[in-house]
């Protein structure tokens, strides 16, 4: 089953083009790597998905992005609520100057939701889905920088499953971190992804191969290639992408 | 190597000298005014009103209380104003022309004279707008004064909320003014009042400005409406130093500036307060 459909995409940051004629397909409750050199566009691609790149005045997009059969940027006159379906984590970690409770609670605050009995449930959900209640659990007041780089990131993620979306987007989430602390997020991925669907964008190869169950290799601002991961790293049918998971260059 | 190491000691020296001559300088003012200031400082001379006659028998209080009343009146005035403005300049505005001009033309009006902001009072809020010379006309115009020191601080403060805060919170669905409300303002405010506070301190203690458009030498009454004139630490303390005939005349003016000092002083530990207090949450 396919979740969002990417149309002839082109986008633009002010004259200079970064993205050419993406076509893609991306199914549903997997999870899709995007890989590539940096500078390739695929952090711009993934912020398509959730229209963060709204935020850029000089930014211009042609071509379609279609979600539950509805165009992302022409049916959703209230954008919050597309965000509020296709969750995002950063690449640093960026908790809120709050308490844990709060940073966990903030999308649902800021959806409206003010009985402190319903927040209370689902930071509990929440922070359990993301296996992070049990180090949390006894200081849930205390500021969210108390907190160690990976949980930091984890709490990101739990911050992001409180709203419960259907598709999350991550920009390379485990850049900052220690391999110990990257292997609990992609244990984490994986176990969500029988929930949603997951779109993670990666430098690390290792990573896509580890977590994947489709890649996407982009090269200067186009899709080379897109396949399941064990045939592209494998098997890759075209000459720059084996050149790049080779370490050719990238 | 051995150069190297003499350069190193060289222009440590050099920061190290500029730091104490300005120490020294700022150790010299508190002390003059702290030892010949101290001996007029009574329960009398801070609690009763001014007697004209005998300044020996009468005391600064209205003067007191004018200057905190106009700085409360400041403060009314220019701190709402001037955070909403940052606000909208930092937050809202978009990149362009108009935009970079305004910004511009609100960094060049922290620099403006004092006097020349006294005289612009003068002529709108006490003859155009008809306030007279009053307690509403000086804290109009120097909440005017203050307004750009406010939204200067305050844009700055507003700038150094890292970006990453506003991307999570537009991404877990929030508006923008959500996001201003609920993550810029609370990582910024201790800045703003922080600014704030300094700008109002530094208006409270002008005296050019407040001569023009409302501050008297001598009333014999305490203000009681916005429309009064008032009495002002610093114009008392100007009168005193030059006009006054009386003998005692310096050592009051002297004990007038420290109380003015400290009002400035208790104010700048309420910033330190605020910013204490809010930091140790806001650490990123």
């Amino acid at each position: 089953m396919v979740k969002i459909i990417i149309k002839n995409l082109k986008f633009w940051y002010g004259k200079k083009q970064v993205l050419d004629d993406i076509n893609l397909l991306i199914e549903n409750k997997k999870i899709t790597a995007l890989i590539g050199p940096s500078g390739c566009g695929k952090s711009t691609l993934l912020r398509c998905m959730n229209r963060m790149n709204d935020l850029i005045s000089s930014s211009k997009i042609e071509g379609n992005l279609i979600y539950n059969n509805k165009d992302i940027h022409k049916d959703y006159e209230d954008v919050s609520i597309l965000r509020k379906q296709i969750g995002m984590v950063f690449q640093k970690p960026n908790p809120f100057p709050m308490s844990i409770f709060e940073n966990v609670s903030y999308g649902l605050r800021a959806a409206g939701i003010k009985d402190k009995e319903i927040l209370k449930k689902i930071v509990e959900e929440s922070l359990k889905r993301a296996d992070l209640w049990d180090e949390v659990k006894d200081r849930l007041d205390s500021s969210a920088f108390s907190l160690s780089g990976g949980q930091q990131q984890r709490l990101c993620i739990t911050r992001a499953l409180a709203i419960n979306p259907d598709v999350i987007l991550l920009d390379e989430p485990c850049s900052a971190l220690d391999p110990i602390a990257t292997a609990k997020i992609e244990k984490l991925l994986i176990k969500l992804k029988d929930e949603m669907t997951i779109i993670i964008v990666t430098h690390n190869m290792h990573q896509a191969r580890r977590i994947s169950d489709k890649t996407i290799y982009m090269l200067d601002g186009k899709v080379i290639e897109y396949s399941e991961t064990k045939s592209l790293f494998v098997k890759p049918k075209n000459k720059l992408t084996k050149d790049y998971i080779n370490g050719e260059f990238g | 190597m051995v150069k190297e190491k003499t350069k190193e000691k060289f222009y440590f020296n050099i920061f190290r000298i500029c730091m104490l001559f300005t120490i020294f300088i700022l150790g010299f003012i508190l002390l003059y005014v702290i030892i010949n200031g101290y001996k007029v400082i009574n329960f009398r001379f801070l609690t009763t009103m001014w007697n004209h006659q005998d300044i020996t028998q009468g005391g600064i209080f209205p003067a007191i209380f004018g200057s905190i009343l106009l700085g409360i009146g400041i403060s009314i005035i220019s701190i709402p104003i001037g955070i909403c403005t940052a606000i909208y300049i930092s937050e809202y505005a978009k990149e362009n022309y108009f935009t970079n001009m305004v910004k511009i033309s609100i960094r060049n009006l922290a620099g403006v004279p004092s006097v020349v902001y006294g005289l612009f009072g003068l002529a709108f809020f006490v003859f155009l707008l008809n306030l007279g010379t009053s307690l509403i006309a000086a804290s109009l115009t120097l909440g005017c004064m203050t307004l750009p020191w406010i939204i200067t601080s305050s844009e700055e403060s507003i700038k150094s909320v890292p970006n990453s805060f506003r991307e999570a919170s537009i991404a877990l669905g929030a508006t923008k003014w959500q996001t201003i409300k609920k993550v810029v303002v609370p990582s910024s405010l201790g800045g703003m009042l922080t600014g704030s506070i300094l700008g109002i301190s530094r208006a409270v203690g002008e005296t050019a400005p407040i001569i023009m458009v409302g501050a008297t030498f001598y009333i014999s009454y305490l203000p009681t409406s916005p429309t009064d004139k008032f009495m002002a630490l610093p114009y008392h303390l100007f009168i005193l130093a030059t006009q006054h005939s009386s003998p005692d005349a310096k050592a009051y003016a002297l004990g007038t500036a420290l109380v003015l000092i400290s009002l400035t002083f208790i104010m700048n530990l309420g910033i330190f307060i605020i910013r204490y207090k809010l930091r140790k949450k806001k650490e990123w």
